[in-house]
């Protein structure tokens, strides 16, 4: 026998369940609680930044949209800095912005929604520079562990074609999975990020 | 060459032999919404290392306390219980200002949740949510009644153990995770689908909350202790101390 190394073991993974709105999002379980909702505001009116809106839907295998599942997005400001102290880019930090959004799909028709900033780019390992995106986590019952991926976004195309996460996957038809397309109406910048846990078109998640 | 995250270290890799896999079949909801491609590794940037960092003023006085938060001029029913442990991380240091917050179903084993239709009593003075902040040496408490089991559509005839759900946030994006606290001695764990997932017994037993009799108030409340590991950091990277890294 050698001897142990010490380190502890990561408490493992249970699924968020079907009732995850409960201690998350209480409102949207039906009952008001706590008074500060954390997550459910993005932006104030100072935040610097060009207003988008998220939506989409998360898909099962049989292309149903998910109506439990729970979403929560991290991205950095306007500028590309996270507001974390870790973040030593020295570049702004905007302190009407966390960068941090939580949100449920809807319960009839599975729709999820966002309203946040467009993120600037941020620096990658390394000399790389990573093309402007969100990173997304999604909990639901029948998911065991959290699932991680990020979205970037269609109107970057140059950056994104330099992106060193979108270049390692390798199959060129799978980074399109994490690329949310740009459409205007009425004035609204809505970028559309539909998510597939499974089928064809699955959604390429990452272990991080 | 300039360190991709400094100043601080990067996350140790997550050890997934220790989770359930994505695909579980006994656990029936996991078949379509199991991802099949293998996951992208990736090793930490910024946006992995970085995450949201949660504050003393946003939360309520009574957000860690399950018993009095929802008491519409009554006790909820049921058995008064502690819940308390420390968040470390897997080097074993403690994780200060991690975000806890945990759910669960009142004493008849019934969420106060649109979708709960089990014949169990909605308990008025009760909602089953609530949070709270670590402390800057780790620890964290919090004041509830203890969950009832219930019944579950998976199998005809399974139970799901008595549990509270706790969502953790430390202070990367990447340590974020859901899990399920049970209880010392409750015989439903062992045949329980969602918890047969994970391929580990110790793993499964790192789950279960021992009864702290110690942290007990008497002719009041019991009290069960669950500690909670996130996963580990290299320490800050020094030229002159690579071993401690």
């Amino acid at each position: 026998m050698v001897q142990p190394l010490d380190y502890l073991r990561e408490t493992a993974s249970q699924t968020a369940g079907p009732y995850v709105h409960i201690g998350l999002i209480p409102k949207q379980a039906g009952f008001d609680i706590f008074e500060n909702q954390l997550g459910d505001t993005m932006l104030t009116p100072e935040t610097k930044g060009e207003r988008i809106t998220i939506k989409g839907h998360v898909f099962d295998s049989t292309g149903t949209p998910l109506r439990d599942v729970l979403l929560e997005i991290w991205q950095a400001n306007a500028d590309g800095r996270y507001n974390h102290p870790d973040d030593t880019q020295g570049k702004p930090l905007d302190e009407t912005f966390r960068g941090w959004g939580r949100t449920g799909s809807h319960f009839e028709t599975g729709l999820y929604t966002f309203k946040t900033i467009k993120p600037g780019a941020v620096r990658g390992r390394h000399t790389h520079t990573m093309a402007p995106h969100i990173n997304v986590w999604i909990v639901a019952r029948g998911i065991n562990i959290g699932l991680n991926t990020r979205m970037y976004f269609s109107d970057e195309t140059e950056a994104n074609a330099k992106d060193p996460v979108l270049n390692l996957i390798e199959l060129e038809k799978r980074r399109e999975t994490l690329i949310a397309q740009r459409s205007e109406r009425d004035g609204e910048v809505i970028y559309t990020f539909d998510i597939h846990l499974q089928g064809d078109n699955e959604t390429v998640f990452l272990d991080i | 060459m300039e360190h991709p995250t400094s100043p601080k270290g990067e996350y140790f890799q997550r050890d997934r032999t220790m989770h359930p896999p994505a695909l579980t079949p006994h656990y029936k909801t996991s078949v379509t919404r199991s991802h099949k491609n293998a996951l992208l590794s990736l090793q930490n940037s910024l946006s992995e290392i970085t995450g949201p960092v949660f504050g003393h003023n946003e939360l309520g006085a009574l957000d860690n306390d399950l018993i009095r938060n929802y008491a519409h001029g009554g006790d909820p029913i049921g058995e008064r219980i502690i819940v308390h442990g420390r968040v470390l991380d897997e080097a074993g240091r403690p994780q200060p200002n991690a975000l806890l917050e945990f759910w669960q179903a009142n004493a008849g084993g019934r969420y106060r949740h649109k979708k709960d239709t089990y014949l169990a009593p909605i308990d008025p003075n009760f909602g089953g949510c609530g949070r709270t902040l670590s402390d800057e040496n780790g620890y964290y408490m919090f004041r509830t009644i203890k969950p009832g089991p219930y019944p579950w559509r998976n199998f005809v005839n399974n139970w799901r153990p008595a549990h509270i759900h706790f969502s953790i946030f430390g202070p990367a994006f990447a340590q974020r995770l859901i899990t399920q606290m049970y209880f010392e001695g409750d015989p439903l764990i062992w045949s329980c689908p969602i918890v047969r997932g994970i391929p580990d017994d110790d793993a499964i037993r790192q789950l279960i909350a021992p009864l702290d009799l110690n942290a007990s108030i008497p002719i009041d409340t019991l009290a069960y202790k669950f500690d909670i590991v996130l996963r580990g950091r290299r320490s800050t990277m020094f030229e002159n101390r690579l071993e401690g890294n």
